[in-house]
């Protein structure tokens, strides 16, 4: 009778290895207490989802009328700039922890990662200005007090998240890495892959959704 | 930068691509081309069936949720399941 540990290892197929799972009670990356705080910003957002779609429902011409003010291709070139600013990341974890990358490769990962985030960023200074100049504002109606929350919500947690790539840019350019920092450096990646998937529910639901 | 070909080959960068093809399906189908406007209502139920199979690539891929501990993972693939159902029945009930 063979035991577990007489059985042969099962071979990782090749192309597989960068995408293999770590082990097979699975693994939390980062710290513990960052997914406590993203398990909560998901949910405030998804009340928001909700309440959004509530006060549509009684004011749906309006909502209709307000959706044609917005940059949809602003929104579309947004989230591009997430997507792949998230695949910077996710690649740069991958690589941090397998030791695969130099600390210049994962500085730069991560710089290109922020840069889009500044991209984002300017495009929304540019979105919110327009606007403000043809009179709309959070106060107008119940369409852009959405418009101005849900997006402005997303831009807060979008600024928190550049504060966390700029710690994980300290500990890419490390030679050597402690266990904590390769958490915290999971971590500020988890949070930021966050901000995507909230931004990736939150633009079709107020820019598409008609 | 030649250390980083192994990384691009894997299976996070095909994910990608598939997010930026549903993202442009759904800009697609959200600029009334896709569907007469007597069909918003459809294209509305895609585009955030879309989103939230975008979120789900995102969590289990980008986020490895996939390889999380089971309380995890399936937290989220609860939240995942449970939102799309809540946002999509309140978009047609209310």
């Amino acid at each position: 009778m063979s035991t577990i540990a007489d059985r042969p290892v099962p071979e990782t197929p090749p192309g597989d290895a960068v995408d293999a799972p770590r082990d097979r009670g699975g693994t939390v990356p980062g710290e513990t207490g960052i997914w406590v705080f993203i398990g909560a910003d998901l949910v405030v957002f998804a009340a928001l989802f909700v309440a959004f779609l509530y006060d549509r429902s009684d004011a749906e011409p309006l909502f209709a009328q307000g959706q044609t003010h917005l940059n949809v291709t602003f929104g579309v070139v947004n989230t591009a700039l997430l997507l792949t600013s998230s695949l910077f990341v996710a690649i740069a974890v991958r690589g941090l922890r397998q030791r695969t990358l130099t600390p210049r490769t994962l500085q730069r990962l991560v710089m290109g990662a922020f840069a889009a985030g500044i991209g984002f960023s300017v495009l929304k200074v540019l979105e919110y200005s327009d606007k403000v100049d043809h009179g709309f504002k959070p106060l107008t109606d119940d369409f852009f007090m959405y418009y101005f929350v849900l997006t402005g919500l997303h831009w807060f947690h979008l600024a928190i998240g550049l504060a966390g790539l700029t710690a994980m840019w300290f500990i890419a350019g490390r030679s050597t890495r402690s266990p904590a920092q390769v958490r915290l450096f999971e971590s500020g990646a988890s949070f930021w892959h966050m901000v995507d998937l909230v931004w990736i529910v939150l633009f079709p639901l107020v820019y598409l959704v008609h | 930068m030649s250390e980083i070909a192994p990384l691009l080959r894997s299976k996070i960068t095909a994910v990608w691509i598939l997010l930026v093809a549903a993202t442009l399906l759904s800009w697609w189908l959200g600029t009334d081309h896709g569907f007469g406007a007597d069909d918003h209502q459809a294209a509305a139920v895609i585009i955030l069936l879309v989103a939230f199979f975008k979120a789900r690539l995102v969590g289990s891929y980008f986020m490895e949720l996939r390889d999380a501990p089971p309380a995890l993972r399936w937290s989220f693939e609860a939240y995942i399941g449970a939102v799309c159902a809540l946002l999509v029945g309140a978009y047609l009930i209310l």
